[in-house]
Parts: C-alpha cells; structure tokens; sequence
C-alpha cells in the first residue's frame, strides 16, 4: 500500500525535467510528495499493526465487557440489560471462587519451584562445562513438545491405575496417589506439566542474563576472596533480579490464563477440569459457563474479573521490580561508597608503611586510587 | 544476532591473573563431577517423558498393566501409528497446521517489522505514545476476548474455517516490541540520512536498509510465532472442531469412551516429530533466540 508513495522520488533521474513553468510545477509538486512521503510513511507502516490490533486484540476485550452487562445466551442471542448482575452472581459463586482457587495453587506450585529449579540449571549452564550447547539444546528439549502432548503423555504417566508414577510408588511399597481424583496431587501433577515444559526455557533467559554480568566484578570479588557460593548470592543473584522479575511476569500472565493441561488431563470427566472440579482454573470455568452452559454473560463477566487480576498482577510486578530496583541502586551506592573510602584509606595507611621502606616506590597519591576507579563500569564510578 | 547475544567469548577467553593472586583463575575452572550430575539429572528428567511416550507407543496395551514399566521400547510403533491413522484424520490435520502456523508466521513477520522500523528508525508525531501502548499492551491478555470473537466468527459463518484460526493472531505486540528493539540499535541513523539525502522514498529504504538489517530478529521472531501458533489449543478446539488443527485432533484421540494410551502415546510422537526436526534443524537459533529475547526483553 505505501508503494504508491515511491513513483515520484524513483523516476526523478530517469525523466530529466524539461526548462519553463511545469518543470517549476512539477519540481515542486516532487517536492511536496517528498515531503508527504517524509510525514506520513510512518504512520502508514504503523497503521496495519495498530487497526488489526484494534481489531482482533482490543476489540474483543471490550466487547467482553459489553456482553457481560446482557444476560446473553448462546442460542437466544442478546438478552436484557442486566447491569453488573452478571459480576455480582459471578462473585458470590463459589464454583467462581474454587476456579481461582485452583488457578492460584497451580500457578504457585509451578512458578516457585519452577523459578528456583531455572536459576539452578541457569547456574550450572554459566559454568565453563564441556560440551556446552549440547546441554543447552537438552534444556530445551521439552518446549518443542506442545501443551497437548505434554498432557496426554503426563496424563498417562500420571494415571490412576497403571501410570507410571503409581506403578513405582506401589512397587516401593508405598500407596499409589489419586492424581485425578484428589484435589492437592492434581494440581501438582498438572503443575509437573507446566514446569516440566517451561523451565529449561527459562533457565536460557536467566542463563543469558547471567552472562551479561561483567566478569571483572566477579574476579574482583574472588581477590577479596569471596568463594563461589558468596559470589553467586552476593553478585549473580542481585544482577538476574530484572531478567527474574521478567520471568515472573510472563509466567504469571501464562499461568493465570492455564487452560491445555487442566482440559485435558482426565478424559474421563465429563465436566472439565475433573468430576468434582478440583482443578477447574478460571478458564475452564469461562469455557464451561459459555460453551457448556450457554452463560456468555456470566462468562464474559468471569474473563473481564480474570482480564483484571492478570493487569493488576502486571502492575504489581512492575510496581515491585521499579521499587526493588530504586532502592537497591541507592544501596548499592552508598555500601560502594563506603567501601570505596575505607579501600582508599587502607591504600593510603600501606603506601606511608611502604615509603617508610628506603627504595620503595614514591607517595604519588592519588595513582592507585585511579587504577582502581578504571576497573569500574560507569555506573560504579558514579556512586 | 550477534548484536544482541551475550558474546560468550569474551568469557571463556583466558583471564589476565593478577601477580601472585591464585584465587583469582578459579573462576574458569572446569566445574567437577558434581555439576555433571546435577546437568545430567535435568537432562533425563527432561527427556525421559518423551522416550517413556515411544516406549509406550511402541507397545501394545499389556504394556501398561504389567507391574514393572518396561524399559525398552517394543515393535508395535507401526501398528499403534496406523491406528492413530485411523481414528483421526493425521494428514489433514498436520496440514491444517502448517497452513495457519506458516500465514500467522508470515502476517505477524510483516507487520512487526513494519511498525518496529518506523518506531526504531523514524521520527513521526505521536511515536512515544504509540510505543508506550504497544509496551502496555505486552502484558493484556487479549486470548480473553474469545467470547465476543466467537460470537462474530459464527455470525460471520466462519466457524470451520482456517481463517476463524488465523485472523485473532494476525499481529502481535510482542512482534512490534521485539523489532523495534533490535532494529533501534542495529541500524545505523546516518545510514537512513544518507539514502534519504541520496533521494530514496522512505519505502525504498526500508526494503534496502530496514529489512536486510532486521533479517536474523525475523527468523527468530518468526520461530517463536511459529511455534506458539503451532501449540494453539484453546482457540482453534472452538472454531474448528470438525476441521482441526494436529493439536484438536491429537486431542480427540482420547475422547473416546475407552483410552487406549499405546495409540494415544503413538500419536503424541507422531505429532511431536515435526518440531523434533526442527528442533535438529533450527535449535542453536532457537537457544539463541531465547537468549537474545531475555536480553533485550
């Protein structure tokens, strides 16, 4: 479409102008289409983003909102106008209340350990390990698998009565565990899937994050003899928090909207998300209310409350990683300056003992200090 | 995307010691035994769900009753897969997939692209605000939309088609972010003064400057959508239940009554294998573009 903008400035060498008024003309005319071309490209080149955005992305979402003030239904179409009833019945329904419930225990039972298990693996990557892209590769291995595969291999693994899982536990001598039955093992079972899929990805992010850490601060820190232990909490840990929080907030916008796992990990249950919806999530619980039940009010009402947790947990996140990141610089400032002092003291107390020795190497004060400021990133000789 | 992976070079080149500071080569050892191990255990905890799915999808049912799991896959692969065949429509539904995957892949390479160049590398009224939006609207969650998009997709008659699939992901704002981040840094601005000055249109820059320059973020970028669209379970299992993508119809193999999970398993191989190759083809690029996503995200 921004083709049509071309033809003037192309053809300007092949087409010499002719003398008189309309070589004026046109010289000016080209001009002006320079200009127009100048002006509104952009906007031509941000256009289809933003109209099928508004489209296909926004659109909807409001819309969402609209149909949750109708008590509309899939067959009779738009009902009356029933104002927020739909948010008040939705609110005080406890199979609303169970759904959240269950999107959080699963949310949380895979993004802790999840986390820790990727700055673990994240960890062991940085290290100077042989053959090191063919673990990286292995991390990743089971992303390629997609949600669908994942659940049904789990699904089986996972299973009741012959799953693998049951099938050790019983052979050790131990009960087997009712995965899809009882409400706490589904839900970590269904959190395995999810980790089991997301955390060698995350691993990578927080791995490269890790290797954005400048190695001299590193190397510095092993000469004040910090061990490899202190060295990770004490410098890789505070330097990954931004790629953490990171982590954090798309894990928790995907895991609040969790749908592929919970459907389909009992194909039994004729209700979804178990018989008993002991791991219904709130999308399940939007998809039974409005391609099971019909509700598409009281369903649009449930996606516009789960559209606003998932922002607020957005701007929480946000609003912690601004805070955390503020107040750890002013930290980090004023601990660097202290040790800065104290390490130009104890220069200064060395080099008089030193010129006290005869052919010791002269006071040139202020030289080492120097030295040192040169090993450090801007931002250090800032503080 | 040089440009925008950490250089591990710079760390595994031998480190300056300082005079008599031993401690200080630590750093670069090689790690011992211990981290092998750990490595290794992540490794078989991550691979072994999916030989354990061949070992069961090469086998049949008394398989999975027998009291020890068996450790060795069987020879029945073949018969499970033909099965698989039988029950839902494989090859329909594999290229059911690649058609959407690859047009979602293609649209959102497009118009990312676009719009990242003229955030990165023009100036326009309006250019701050815009990107502010486009960065606020990286963490909506616009899947939640499905209940009025549908509703218009069955208004439209469009249910069952491939385009009720495509059309809700044609753009992403993660695209428009991810090429607005690479392009502002890989592009030089004197570069886009100088054709400009050389009397190129502002289209013409873009195909002769813009694009060559953003080439390797648009393989990556077009990885990552192609994989997402391919792992899409939600959207199409609602539109198009009767002609379905390979993960509806995956999924349909357990909806029968009885679950017979050696033809399930089989099933579950068969449609990982497309990713598998491109896992062999394409998986530096993909560690690499995970990487790069973190870095610049």
């Amino acid at each position: 479409m921004t083709s049509t903008l071309t033809p003037p400035a192309e053809s300007a060498p092949a087409a010499p102008a002719p003398a008189g008024k309309p070589s004026k003309d046109r010289s000016e005319f080209r001009r002006k289409l320079s200009r127009f071309d100048l002006k509104a490209s952009p906007y031509f080149y941000v256009a289809p983003f933003f109209i099928l955005f508004g489209l296909v992305g926004l659109f909807p979402l409001v819309y969402t909102f609209v149909v949750s003030l109708n008590d509309w239904n899939l067959l009779t179409g738009p009902g009356e106008w029933v104002g927020l009833d739909n948010f008040a019945a939705e609110l005080t329904d406890p199979l609303f209340w169970n759904s959240l419930f269950n999107t959080f225990s699963i949310f949380l039972l895979s993004a802790i350990p999840q986390l820790i298990a990727a700055v673990v693996i994240a960890a062991v990557l940085d290290q100077n390990i042989r053959a090191k892209t063919f673990w990286r590769l292995s991390v990743i291995l089971p992303y390629i698998v997609t949600p669908v595969a994942v659940t049904l291999i789990f699904s089986n693994i996972f299973g009741e009565q012959y799953g693998l899982v049951n099938n050790i536990l019983t052979t050790i001598g131990l009960d087997p565990v009712m995965w899809k039955t009882e409400t706490l093992p589904s839900h970590i079972a269904i959190a395995i899937m999810v980790n089991w899929r997301w955390t060698g990805y995350n691993a990578l992010i927080l791995l490269a994050a890790m290797q954005a850490v400048p190695k001299d601060i590193h190397e510095s820190a092993a000469l004040d003899g910090a061990g490899a232990v202190r060295r990770f909490f004490s410098i890789t840990i505070p330097s990954i928090r931004p790629t953490m929080i990171f982590v954090i907030i798309t894990a928790t916008i995907g895991g609040l909207q969790i749908f592929t796992e919970p459907k389909l990990f009992n194909a039994a249950s004729s209700i979804p998300g178990g018989p008993q919806r002991q791991y219904q999530t709130t999308v399940l619980y939007i998809w039974d209310l409005a391609f099971n039940r019909q509700e598409f009010g009281k369903a649009s009402a449930v996606a516009w409350i789960l559209f606003l947790i998932v922002v607020a947990f957005g701007l929480l996140n946000f609003w912690l990683s601004r805070r955390i990141a503020s107040g750890e610089n002013r930290a980090i400032s004023k601990r660097r300056a202290k040790r800065l002092a104290r390490y130009r003291t104890e220069q200064e107390l060395e080099l008089d003992r030193l010129s006290a020795i005869p052919g010791a190497p002269a006071r040139t004060g202020a030289s080492v200090p120097l030295e040192r400021d040169a090993d450090l990133t801007p931002e250090e000789r800032d503080a | 995307m040089s440009a925008a992976t950490v250089d591990r070079g710079t760390r595994t080149s031998a480190p300056t010691p300082k005079p008599g500071k031993r401690r200080s080569m630590g750093i670069e050892r090689r790690p011992g035994w211990f981290t092998y191990t750990l490595i290794g255990v992540f490794f078989v905890a991550g691979a072994y769900p999916l030989y354990w799915s061949f070992v069961i999808g090469s086998s049949d049912k008394s398989a999975l009753t027998s009291t020890w799991p068996p450790l060795l896959p069987g020879g029945q692969f073949w018969i499970n897969a033909a099965e698989v065949f039988d029950t839902i429509d494989f090859w329909k539904a594999l290229l059911n997939s690649v058609i959407v995957s690859s047009v979602i892949t293609l649209s959102v390479i497009v118009f990312s692209t676009l719009a990242g160049y003229a955030f990165a590398k023009l100036r326009f009224r309006g250019r701050e605000g815009l990107m502010v939006f486009v960065i606020a609207t990286l963490a909506v969650p616009t899947q939640l939309g499905i209940i009025p998009l549908f509703m218009l997709m069955k208004d439209f008659g469009w249910t069952g088609t491939l385009g009720a699939v495509i059309i809700p992901t044609l753009v992403t704002a993660f695209g428009v972010f991810f090429m607005r981040q690479y392009l502002v840094d890989v592009i030089p601005d004197e570069l886009i003064e100088a054709a400009r000055v050389d009397g190129a249109s502002m289209i013409r820059t873009f195909w002769h400057v813009g694009v060559p320059a953003a080439r390797p973020a648009m393989a990556i970028l077009g990885l990552f959508t192609f994989m997402t669209a391919w792992t899409d379970y939600l959207w199409p299992l609602l539109v198009v239940p009767q002609n379905p993508t390979l993960q509806v119809a995956l999924s349909q193999l357990q909806s029968a009554k009885y679950v017979d999970y050696s033809v399930v398993l089989a099933g579950a191989v068969l449609a990982t294998l497309p990713l598998l190759i491109l896992f062999v083809v394409a998986g530096k690029q993909l560690v690499s573009g995970i990487m790069a996503g973190a870095v610049k995200g």
